[in-house]
């Protein structure tokens, strides 16, 4: 009984705090002897991050969630790296590589990532279109630095994250954070009803396939294609009718984004992997190579952006990982509900401006530390985050 | 409702036996945490209609709770004591809905960050039960067999990667008239060792002529079910304030014969189908999803000792350009892609059955049908070893089981 719940079987009987260590040292391993990156603790402790004034004016930042969900094994494990072949051998040894970065909140994509936007673990419904409870990144970043709306921005995958830009908190909350932007919502919307097949993989949450939580906020409506992005209806249509998935079109979203309005702070949340909940093993590689390319058709796309190249910072790290093969109340690589040790251990990659390169960190964070870490670098106080700014950071 | 205020009238919303059984252990019940006994319940209120393998462990655990004195009962239900719960869930119905209770309070755990404390509660439990509850020794090794790769022509990738430091791979198997072979040695098994639900054949696919003496539920033939099940979601989303757990609720609900089966098919193996279209999750319109998680529910819960699993093609994902295309081209396939899967699945089948009684003397093949390659994996096989000798399928069975 309670099958769901027990955790059963295998790892030799290493506890979970071992399995969560023993995971981050085959990354620190693997990427020291595939790409010889240097392991951080040996180094110097100074940062590489520039503090000066002028320089945070400028600065800006991407954060990538890796998601929704993947494990080491199809990853950074020497047997995954053939799935991800961009992040091994092109941005990793330009990369700070954090090796252990744990979840230790609710491992659903919605309240996962409003968490790492908050810095808090959130405990909101993870199906339900709500805000998070405590203040978010973009939040703090626009009111501690008193920048514009047009600074912060959040392109996410499906309509449950509609809410993420801002949160409930009465010191900030509406109007005061990002917009969102929605590409598969934008997609639905201009071609509403002509075809039910797509009508379906637009609703997809894939974690809840059937369910669509209803649009409200401070979403982006598709009139602003035009005064925001410069793009037609019909120009979206037909670049969207190139590309193979969700997550192609956010990232041609985010590029457009990065050209027109070149926000200092974007955020954008890859969700493909997550078709793993369907079961089939193969549409979750495919997913897991793709969001690998995308990732590195980001980084060119800042080196080759002028406002962008020689001052951007980008994150990428997964929002959570999924269950071990081995916990009997899970269903191996399919989902992220047994809460053992593989499903919240992950990893964090920084590139870009003030990163030291080639160095593999070992030391445990937690993914709500990066929300501080953003603000050390940026120069925001994250006053109700839980997490601690990487030291790295500092 | 505290688990103390049990009344045995409270129950008869349960079908006969299952009534029965609780009426017999009530004193029992009444003495158990709230945070245990929906979990328990949950069990007990399927008890009618559970596989054979299942009602023995039930009866066996409530024994052994009303066994247990005032002072083992505490010592075992400790930390199920110590877990807060929230009012809403202490008045929630878990007599009667106690599926939807457990749900509930895993959101509930998760939300509270008491879900670790909570598994590992769960875990020493388990554990406790499994060694009051001796295993009967099986009348014969336990066998399963994988055949992935159906209508795949050439692959040159390596397959059984996961699988092959655990046994033996072969390279030169005769692939004629394999699945025959393989299906009549798993009749043999079934007549020589009649079990109520022993042995087993799921088919991705439309099921091949097989014995009457298996268990058989394929992806084919259940095609009506899964028809009428997404056609039922589909209406049941449509509805004003429909979220998901209240779809969960509502699938929860459903009876065999709401998706169309019928009063005289056996209502065991009804109601296993419907869990596996309802609890699983990419069943409904996967094939390759189907055959993985039927096999891991009928390993879990009926303990069969021979399971054949064959993977058919599942259809194919279009990719987005395509669905805005509008290309239509209905049946479209991925047999690679479903080798793929069906590569998984079968490492997941064979983890699943290692974790059954017998374990050490349980044997495992997989081969890609109608091709060469097969891995077989036994008490007397190498592990992590390779062979070219030419073997038929019928001899790699018996080699497996030593």
């Amino acid at each position: 009984m309670i099958d769901d719940l027990n955790a059963g079987f295998a790892h030799g009987g290493a506890s979970p705090r071992e399995i969560a260590a023993g995971l981050s040292r085959s990354r620190r391993d693997f990427l020291r002897g595939s790409v010889g990156m240097a392991l951080g603790a040996a180094m110097v402790s100074a940062s590489p991050f520039v503090r000066a004034e002028q320089a945070r004016k400028r600065r800006k930042v991407i954060v990538v969630t890796f998601g929704g969900g993947a494990r080491d094994q199809e990853t950074f494990a020497p047997e995954g790296q053939e799935n991800i072949p961009h992040l091994i051998t092109e941005l990793a040894p330009q990369s700070s590589f954090f090796t252990h970065v744990t979840n230790q909140g609710i491992l659903g994509h919605y309240v996962a990532t409003a968490s790492l936007t908050t810095g808090v673990y959130e405990t909101l419904n993870n199906f339900s279109a709500v805000p998070p409870d405590h203040p978010t990144v973009f939040e703090y970043f626009r009111k501690d630095l008193h920048r514009p709306a047009s600074d912060a921005w959040v392109v996410a995958p499906s309509n449950g994250f509609n809410r993420i830009g801002e949160s409930n908190s009465r010191l900030y909350g509406p109007g005061t954070g990002a917009a969102v932007i929605l590409p598969k919502h934008l997609l639905s919307a201009t071609k509403r009803g002509a075809m039910p097949d797509l009508d379906h993989l637009l609703r997809d949450n894939y974690e809840n396939p059937m369910y669509t939580p209803q649009l409200a906020g401070n979403e982006f409506e598709i009139q602003q294609l035009e005064t925001i992005l410069r793009l037609s209806v019909e120009d979206f249509l037909a670049h969207a009718r190139t590309l193979s998935s969700p997550d192609e079109l956010s990232v041609y979203i985010a590029k457009r984004l990065m050209r027109q309005e070149a926000p200092s702070l974007l955020w954008i949340t890859m969700h493909d992997i997550d078709v793993a909940h369907s079961g089939a093993y193969s549409l979750y590689i495919e997913g897991i190579r793709r969001t690998d390319r995308l990732c590195a058709e980001l980084w060119k796309t800042v080196a080759s952006e002028p406002e962008y190249a020689g001052n951007t910072t980008m994150f990428i790290l997964p929002d959570f990982g999924r269950d071990s093969d081995y916990d009997a109340g899970g269903n191996g690589f399919q989902h992220h509900r047994t809460g053992d040790a593989a499903s919240r251990t992950t990893w964090m990659m920084a590139l870009g401006a003030g990163v030291r390169q080639g160095v593999v960190y070992d030391e445990p964070m937690q993914s709500i530390d990066l929300v501080p870490s953003l603000g050390a670098m940026l120069g925001f106080s994250a006053t109700q985050s839980a997490g601690k700014p990487v030291k790295e950071f500092l | 409702m505290q688990p103390r205020d049990l009344k045995s009238e409270q129950f008869s919303g349960y079908p006969p036996e299952a009534r029965t059984l609780v009426a017999d252990h009530l004193d029992a019940l009444r003495e158990l945490p709230l945070s245990f006994v929906p979990g328990l319940l949950r069990e007990v209120i399927e008890y009618d209609s559970k596989f054979p393998v299942e009602r023995t462990a039930i009866e066996k655990e409530l024994k052994t709770l009303s066994g247990l004195s005032p002072a083992q009962r505490a010592e075992w239900f400790k930390s199920f004591t110590e877990f807060s719960l929230s009012p809403q869930l202490e008045r929630f119905d878990w007599i009667n809905s106690p599926a939807q209770f457990t749900e509930q309070l895993s959101a509930y755990l998760w939300s509270t960050h008491q879900l670790d404390a909570y598994r590992v509660a769960a875990t020493s439990y388990g554990a406790r039960i499994e060694a009051e509850q001796a295993a009967e020794a099986l009348p014969a090794p336990r066998l399963g067999i994988a055949v992935i790769g159906q209508s795949v022509t050439t692959y040159d990738e390596k397959l059984f990667k996961n699988l092959r430091p655990h046994g033996t791979y072969f390279n030169r198997v005769k692939p004629e008239n394999g699945v025959a072979q393989l299906l009549e040695a798993v009749s043999e098994r079934a007549s020589k060792h009649a079990i109520p639900y022993g042995h087993w054949y799921v088919d991705g696919g439309q099921e091949a002529a097989h014995g009457s003496t298996l268990t058989c539920v394929s992806y084919g033939a259940m095609e009506p079910l899964r028809e009428a099940l997404l056609k039922d979601m589909q209406a049941e989303i449509q509805q004003p304030g429909m979220g998901p757990e209240e779809l969960r609720t509502h699938l929860a609900r459903l009876s065999p014969s709401d998706l169309g089966m019928k009063d005289g098919d056996d209502p065991v193996l009804s109601r296993f189908k419907l869990k596996v279209l309802t609890e699983g999750s990419g069943t409904q319109i996967f094939s390759t999803s189907f055959a993985q998680w039927t096999t891991r529910e009928a390993l879990r819960r009926a303990q069969p000792l021979t399971l054949l699993v064959r993977y058919a093609p599942r259809q194919r994902q279009k990719p987005m350009n395509e669905l805005l295309s509008d290309t239509r081209a209905a049946g479209e396939v991925d047999p690679v892609g479903s080798l793929m899967d069906g590569d998984m699945a079968a490492y997941y089948h064979w983890i699943n059955q290692q974790r059954l009684p017998g374990y050490d003397r349980s044997a495992f093949v997989v081969w890609f049908e109608g091709h060469g390659e097969a891995l077989a994996i036994g008490p007397s096989l190498p592990r992590g070893a390779s062979s070219s000798s030419e073997v038929d399928l019928s001899h790699l069975l018996a080699l497996a089981l030593g």
